[in-house]
């Protein structure tokens, strides 16, 4: 037990000698740029050993003070905060931060796909510009959006990032079809499509009259407030009040136009609805 | 003497056993109610008898003895018989079996009687009541059963135009670029809701509105919570819910709370799940000859006739009806399987049942029928 106690002072003093005569000292770089190359400089003689820890990468190598220790671009793909290590007897450490390199790609979110025409703050996007890396570019950068509808520019505003993100939010325009959305940074275009689909129905009107079969009844062109014409599929409920019971068809619009057939006997009143729309009121008399 | 009591108690029971038959005997017709398990006798020597046969060959579709006990005079043939009991065109009765039974004698003289008989049927979506008045006839010595006859509904051959509307759903690639390819989940609204109390538990119900362009799948969950905020339940509509809402269409839904108390209900949290799904619009069907009315229970039910305006037949009929009160207030949703299949231009009868408590209170009522159809998601 005493001899290895022995071996174990002897080593270590060998070890802080070794130590006081290679004291070793490094710089890393004030900037470092993601993807590209860097150094970092070294002082002292004799061996050493280099680590190079950072997001993604983590990298051991044995170096000669006094010389540069060379960083490959791969090394320093994703931006971030790494720790450089010299050891030879001790170890010394310093941190650099490696920041994302220029705009390559332009990500842009926005929401929703689709949107009914004429709302206030309908409209959002978010952009996000990355290297080439896939970094998030942190370094403030102007972000063009566009809205453009028929090929008419509705709005379009500059927007600076902060931390990376830039965003707006405006209404939808007024005529149903696509919206087109592009967010711009130098040469960069993203595009992205939102649907404007038609509002709330305006106006809803029917008109009715008997057949043999019962009462033939159907709406005028559906349309919203700002003149777009609802969508076909959209749901219009007929409900007939007669003296005898009354009746209700859910009828699809199609082509434009709602119609649907109604057996009710006798005079009856007859009302439309569409979702929490109402629309206007007929009567039709009883089978002569 | 140690005999004694075991030899008096055999002879008690001979006795009473001997008194029971005697007296059955001499009865004539049973006045009784009859349940689903009785046994078949060879020959009905009375009308409860008649009634019990028909219906134990109905249940093991025994149906050329079922069919006997059917009175000459019906006028029905025993091929649309079986189909009046097993269904066709895929409806919901061809899927089902007549479980149980029980029959109750409304009048009988000594040569035709009346029968209201309940017949429980086990289907795909729970368990069917039904109830029907039967009359019988004496035919010598034998009760037997007219059976009205059936209308089946005729279709005549016909070509009916139908311009096609239908939403389907075209998922991206798994490569896109992100961001750039979603489509949203439709935009649905719950526009009411009311939590009513009653001795069997709680039930939350109202409307939701799909209020966008494209069809939705909706689901209703709701969340009892208690005064201090902890979650004492949770349920969905599951099937008191139109699912496949079109564009602007609204549904009603119901949740039920079996054996929970309201009041110890402090706040309910509503959650509307939508996805996108695909859809058609047709086949519409009208609701005809609506009106609340008294059953021959004497139970207040909304009635009325389904309209099938399309060229496609609806196997399974479902109606759901919500009912407001003067205010405009949901205060009931009731709903109800129609068990015949709902041919092209034809119709069929439904009628679901008001709560006796909430009857006076109903100013309006809205139904929606929703559609099942072999071969259709």
């Amino acid at each position: 037990m005493s001899r290895l106690l022995r071996f174990c002072a002897v080593i270590c003093l060998a070890r802080s000698f070794v130590g006081v005569c290679a004291a070793q000292d490094f710089h890393v770089p004030d900037s470092a740029v993601a993807g590209a190359e860097s150094s970092i400089s070294t002082t002292g003689s004799g061996k050493g050993i280099f680590y190079l820890v950072g997001p993604g990468v983590s990298r051991k190598s044995d170096i000669v003070l006094g010389e540069e220790v060379q960083l490959a671009a791969q090394d320093l793909r994703n931006a971030g905060d790494y720790l450089a290590i010299v050891c030879s007897g001790t170890c010394r450490s310093e941190s650099f931060f490696v920041s994302a390199s220029k705009p390559a790609n332009l990500t842009f979110l926005v929401h929703p796909s689709r949107v009914p025409v004429a709302l206030g703050d309908a409209v959002s996007g978010v952009a996000f510009p990355f290297d080439r890396y896939h970094n998030l570019v942190l370094a403030a950068e102007n972000i063009n959006f566009q809205l453009t509808a028929k090929g008419t520019s509705l709005w379009s505003r500059s927007v600076r990032t902060q931390n990376g993100v830039a965003w707006f939010r405006t209404a939808s325009g007024k005529s149903a079809g696509p919206l087109q959305v592009v967010a711009s940074l130098g040469d960069l275009n993203t595009p992205r499509a939102v649907q404007q689909v038609a509002s709330d129905p305006c106006n809803l009107r029917i008109t009715g009259q008997r057949t043999p079969k019962g009462i033939l009844v159907q709406t005028e062109p559906i349309h919203d407030c700002a003149g777009n014409v609802v969508p076909d599929g959209t749901i219009v409920t007929f409900t007939a009040t007669g003296a005898v019971g009354m009746g209700t068809v859910d009828a699809p619009i199609k082509q434009g136009v709602a119609r649907a057939q109604i057996e009710v006997l006798g005079p009856t009143t007859i009302s439309v609805a569409s979702g929490v729309v109402m629309g206007n009121e007929i009567r039709v008399g009883a089978q002569p | 003497m140690k005999y004694a009591i075991p030899i008096i108690l055999v002879a008690v029971t001979v006795a009473l056993m001997v008194l029971g038959l005697y007296v059955t005997g001499q009865a004539g017709i049973t006045v009784g109610v009859t349940k689903g398990s009785a046994l078949h006798t060879a020959r009905a020597s009375t009308p409860d008898q008649a009634v019990t046969n028909l219906l134990v060959d109905v249940q093991r579709r025994n149906w050329d003895r079922a069919f006997a006990d059917i009175s000459s005079t019906s006028g029905i043939s025993e091929q649309a018989f079986i189909q009046d009991w097993m269904g066709s065109n895929g409806s919901l009765l061809s899927f089902s079996a007549l479980e149980g039974f029980d029959s109750r004698p409304l009048h009988a003289t000594n040569d035709e009687a009346q029968f209201r008989i309940r017949l429980h049927f086990s289907t795909p979506v729970g368990p069917l009541e039904d109830v029907r008045d039967i009359h019988l006839i004496r035919e010598g010595a034998v009760w037997k059963a007219v059976w009205p006859k059936v209308e089946v509904p005729s279709v005549p051959a016909q070509v009916v135009p139908v311009n096609f509307l239908r939403w389907d759903l075209v998922t991206g690639s798994a490569d896109d670029e992100w961001g750039s390819k979603t489509v949203d989940a439709p935009h649905v609204r719950i526009i009411s809701m009311n939590a009513v109390g009653s001795a069997e538990g709680a039930v939350v119900m109202g409307e939701v509105t799909n209020e966008d362009t494209i069809p939705a799948f909706v689901t209703v969950n709701a969340t009892l919570v208690d005064a201090a905020g902890n979650p004492i339940d949770e349920e969905s509509s599951f099937d008191k819910i139109a699912h496949v809402l079109l564009p602007k269409q609204v549904t009603p839904y119901r949740i039920d709370f079996p054996n929970l108390n309201l009041k110890n209900v402090k706040n309910v949290h509503m959650d509307v799940k939508a996805s996108l799904v695909p859809a058609s619009a047709d086949p519409v069907i009208g609701v005809m000859n609506q009106k609340i009315d008294s059953d021959v229970q004497g139970k207040s039910v909304l009635s009325g006739d389904l309209l099938n305006q399309g060229g496609q037949t609806v196997n399974i009929p479902h109606v759901i009806a919500s009912f407001y009160d003067n205010d405009g207030k949901v205060v009931w949703v009731s709903d109800g399987y129609v068990d015949r299949a709902l041919l092209p231009q034809s119709s069929q009868p439904f009628a679901v049942e008001i709560p006796k408590a909430l009857a006076a209170k109903v100013h309006s009522f809205h139904v929606v029928v929703n559609q099942f159809s072999l071969g259709k998601s």
